[in-house]
């Protein structure tokens, strides 16, 4: 099996993995990172988003083999010294959770979304950013909502 | 109110795990020696099972065992069962056809479970299941419902016209003579379309088995774990209820499809004393959960409302086929009679009612209960009949609503429900007015000139929550009591752990149910932690469904704290030197009437465990207390959603332009929580009127929509932002006056949608899901008649 080498959440790691073996099982299964979750087969849920290099990719989709290098930041990467990310408080403060099942995906892509589109971001564009999110519980109100908010505190 | 008590707006305590990812769902959890399990399903519909060759999947690398239905049988592993008996108008029982947990001789529809493969690896597992040579005689699916009872082929061999049973509730003859004599009759056929709940997380199961002990334990993705406890010992026989414990821990959305007990979860435990004691473990797949999680709805209804020459309404029929999939799931018979034909009284006063339902087989999914669970559909054929009646009579659907509301309380419908408080005018007045009524006239003839076509549509709802008195629902054929138990620890320096039979999967119980903790006790919330799912910690309990837990859950843990309070009384006196009556407990401090003595209740706590300085012969050191709580009645959220839409003709995309829902719940624990609850119910709605619908191939029987690429689930582009309010009339049955709040916007939102868009599009009536497609080939026929 080729071993890959990446840094995840500021540590670098490695690992032997599996020429097949995904990036998220890689996290989830050989770094005990269960905060990505794993929603469906078909890289539609977007519960397994991550950052890698700083841009939100679905880690269901990516082979970890493919991720040599790589800085890869999950869910549980992104509170610094024990202070949540502005976007973990938002998502708290305004109940953009429920089951908590999507929430890891949905405040990756949030993040990846300020980055990308700034910190003043309208409701339309928060929802069409969502595409590729899918939560079950929320209506996508207050997700929209924390989102919001948290991008004008980042 | 208290900063933390019933009616704050607290953030929840549990979401600080759940943003920092350290959830704890049972995928997350690994044991030493684990193994995986991966099932070989069937691929057909309905076909007899000729032989099932295993031998070169056991000789495969790392399979540890290869088990079949006949493995099964040969360990007298029992089938899964259907706990609600129903019984047909002659009085026959229901007939629930054998439901194995592997299949044994045939198999029923796709997706069913035909082997196990448990290997040191999952990869291992799945390569081996390839080798595993079924031979298989393919028989005729019975897939349409409506022809089930016609069809040659039997799902069952022995049931007799693929029919589980033909229920009726009401008096026909009486609601006949209602329609004879009718100046108006509004008749609609109504498809209820099939859903997949879809939570987010899949299903999973981890079963491990202890030889020394002869122990199980089950981690499992599950709503009711001690229900899920019952069943597997009661009646799958794996092992008596004190050799098997039950945790659900985090589980990620359930809208009822984690009721049920399932064959993966009996299967692991089974395989892991099959195979001495390692852990088997399993997740389903995204397409497991599309092929073999319990569906929603699917009901063929006729209905008919008739009306006299004043608006008033004099009766409803309705003949309504359900589908119930190949097999009774566990509490599948409930769903299409006494969850919906209950309802079909609405918020009106309606004399006579009768609905005749038949419950056939079919080769799909088992169809069970889904977010709401037979009063969404209950719904759905009221309020698109009333609002179909009011365009026929030309009468304001608003004022059509008004004039054949039930306005005196209590009030009893002829389908057994006794409503016991609401205000249906004042939610609809309400909704109304927040979504500017008013201005809709103007709003329409904006999206007229920009080529657009608007509508609105209302949905005056009531559902039937709490399940219920234990004695009532017994009456009806519920095999379980539906009490719900609590458990109050006081710790000795004060603080509270509670123990709920509820079970929170998303619903913020760790949240709600301190908070009457924290305003009874006036202990902070921090010092409250809330217990629950995991039968070793919890005595019993009967789960989370039917919007229960506040009615039901929330009031065994207030009866407890009734005990914890009286018998903290009872200590407080003896350490203050005071009589019992002369104490008060007040924002969390006990006092001497009258004095300026005063002990707080962690100091009152300590003395409890102390036990200095009170007789022990009288007072029982500590302070703990538990209690059950039987409803007395359901209860009966109503309220009245609005939607305004606005439709592409070109291409038949319908936005959603503005949502109003006026719910009254009583009273309101949390209304953030609350708030969320009705946002998410909404958009399951929305989804079941314009996206969603799973279809099988009527010649295959194969699911056409097995992945979120071709069953679709709303997206945050497909909603808009709700606008929410409440009116509150205390639900008089339970001493919180609570109504529940979980699922009525699913329960409102299709029949709000539909209404709105047959507005805008000039029709009577449109099948739901009304996709794209639907809705541009009446338009495009619209215009062309123009």
């Amino acid at each position: 099996m080729p071993a890959v080498a990446m840094t995840v959440n500021g540590s670098k790691v490695s690992g032997d993995v599996e020429g097949r073996t995904l990036l998220v099982d890689f996290l989830r299964n050989q770094l005990n990172l269960t905060g990505t979750h794993v929603g469906c087969d078909t890289s539609q849920c977007g519960a397994c988003t991550v950052l890698i290099d700083g841009r939100a990719v679905k880690s269901c989709t990516v082979l970890a083999a493919s991720c040599g290098g790589a800085e890869v930041t999950t869910i549980e990467g992104l509170a610094r010294n024990g202070k949540l990310h502005p976007m973990q408080e938002a998502f708290r403060e305004h109940h953009g959770l429920q089951c908590g099942f999507c929430t890891p995906g949905m405040i990756m892509t949030a993040v990846d979304m300020v980055n990308r589109k700034g910190k003043s971001l309208s409701e339309e564009t928060v929802r069409h950013e969502l595409e590729g999110n899918i939560c079950r519980c929320t209506g996508y109100h207050n997700i929209v909502k924390s989102i919001q908010a948290g991008a004008s505190r980042m | 109110m208290t900063e933390t008590g019933i009616g704050a707006r607290v953030a929840r305590k549990e979401d600080q795990r759940f943003i920092m990812g350290k959830g704890r769902y049972v995928d997350d959890i690994h044991l030493p020696r684990e193994t995986y399990a991966y099932f070989l399903r069937s691929p057909h519909a309905h076909a007899k099972i000729d032989a099932i060759d295993t031998g070169a999947a056991r000789e495969a690398p790392g399979v540890l065992a290869v088990l079949t239905g006949e493995d099964a049988a040969a360990d007298k592993i029992g089938g899964l069962i259907c706990g609600w008996m129903i019984h047909s108008m002659d009085g026959s029982p229901m007939k629930a056809g054998p439901h194995p947990v592997l299949a044994q001789g045939k198999v029923r529809y796709v997706g069913d479970h035909v082997a196990v493969v448990v290997a040191e690896t999952l990869a291992q597992a799945k390569s081996a299941a390839e080798l595993i040579d079924v031979s298989y005689t393919e028989l005729d699916p019975v897939v349409d419902p409506a022809d089930a009872p016609k069809n040659q082929s039997l799902v069952h061999d022995g049931i007799e016209r693929n029919t589980a049973f033909e229920w009726s509730l009401g008096n026909k003859d009486a609601t006949d003579a209602e329609f004879v004599k009718a100046a108006h009759v509004t008749k609609l056929e109504i498809r209820n379309n099939r859903l997949i709940p879809n939570a987010i997380e899949p299903r999973a199961a981890i079963g491990s088995y202890d030889p020394a002990e002869e122990h199980f334990t089950l981690y499992t993705t599950s709503q009711n774990p001690h229900v899920a406890r019952l069943v597997i010992s009661a009646f799958v026989g794996i092992a008596p209820e004190h050799k098997l414990r039950v945790i659900a821990p985090d589980v990620g959305g359930g809208f009822g499809s984690k009721i049920f007990i399932y064959a993966e979860e009996v299967v692991c435990l089974w395989a892991s004393k099959r195979i001495g004691g390692r852990p088997v473990r399993w997740t389903a797949e995204r397409s497991e959960s599309f092929l073999a999680d319990a569906h929603g709805r699917d009901h063929v209804t006729t209905a008919e409302l008739a009306c006299d020459r004043n608006g008033k309404i004099v009766a409803l029929r309705a003949h309504t086929i359900a589908n119930m999939g190949a097999y009774l799931s566990t509490f599948a018979s409930s769903v299409p009679t006494y969850l919906y034909a209950t309802l079909l009284s609405g918020q009106y006063n309606i004399p006579q009612i009768f609905c005749e339902v038949d419950a056939v087989y079919t080769n799909t999914a088992p169809v069970d209960a889904y977010r709401g669970a037979g009063r969404p559909e209950a719904t759905y054929v009221v309020e698109r009949l009333v609002e179909t009646a009011a365009r026929e009579l030309k009468l304001d659907p608003a004022e059509f609503r008004r004039r054949n509301f039930v306005t005196q309380f209590p009030h009893q419908t002829p389908v057994i429900m006794a409503y016991d408080a609401g205000d249906y005018h004042a939610s609809l007045n309400r909704a109304l007015e927040l979504a500017d009524f008013n201005g809709f006239a103007a709003r329409k003839a904006e999206s007229g000139r920009k080529g657009k076509l608007r509508g609105i549509g209302y949905s005056t709802y009531i559902e039937a929550c709490g399940i219920a008195p234990s004695a009532a629902v017994g009456s009806l054929g519920c095999g379980v009591g539906l009490w719900e138990s609590a458990e109050v620890r006081v710790n000795p320096v004060g603080t509270v752990e509670v123990l709920t039979g509820s079970h929170s999967h998303g619903q913020g119980h760790e949240t709600t149910f301190a908070q009457l903790v924290s305003d009874r006790l006036g202990v902070p919330l921090d010092q409250v932690s809330i217990v629950h799912g995991d039968t070793d910690k919890v005595q019993f309990g009967m789960g989370t469904y039917g919007s229960r837990s506040g009615a039901v859950g929330m009031s065994a843990i207030a009866k407890a704290l009734d005990k914890i309070e009286a018998k903290a009384r009872k200590v407080a006196a003896h350490v203050m030197e005071a009589a019992e009556g002369d104490i008060e407990f007040r924002n969390g401090s006990f006092t001497v009437k009258g004095t300026d003595r005063k002990m707080g209740f962690g100091e009152v706590a300590l003395a409890a465990y102390v036990a200095h300085k009170f007789p022990t012969s009288e007072i029982e050191p500590g302070l703990k207390e538990g209690a059950f709580h039987d409803p007395t009645n359901f209860t009966f959220p109503a309220g009245c959603h609005i939607c305004e839409l606005e439709v592409d003709p070109e291409t038949g995309v319908v936005t959603i332009a503005k949502w109003t829902a006026v719910d009254d719940f009583g009273t309101l624990i949390n209304p953030l929580i609350v708030e969320g609850q009705v946002h998410g119910g909404i958009a399951q709605g929305v989804g079941q009127a314009l996206t969603e619908g799973a279809i099988y191939d009527e010649e295959s029987g194969q699911l056409i929509t097995g992945s979120y690429m071709d069953y679709c689930m709303p997206r945050a582009s497909d909603l808009p932002s709700f606008t929410l309010g409440f009116v509150e009339t205390r639900c008089p049955s339970n001493p919180l006056g609570m109504k529940g709040c979980g699922e009525a916007g699913a329960i409102a939102a299709p029949a709000a949608v539909m209404n709105a868009l047959t507005d805008a599009l000039g029709v009577r009536d449109l099948p739901m899901p009304a996709t794209p497609q639907v809705v541009w080939e009446v338009a495009a026929a619209r215009q062309a008649a123009e």
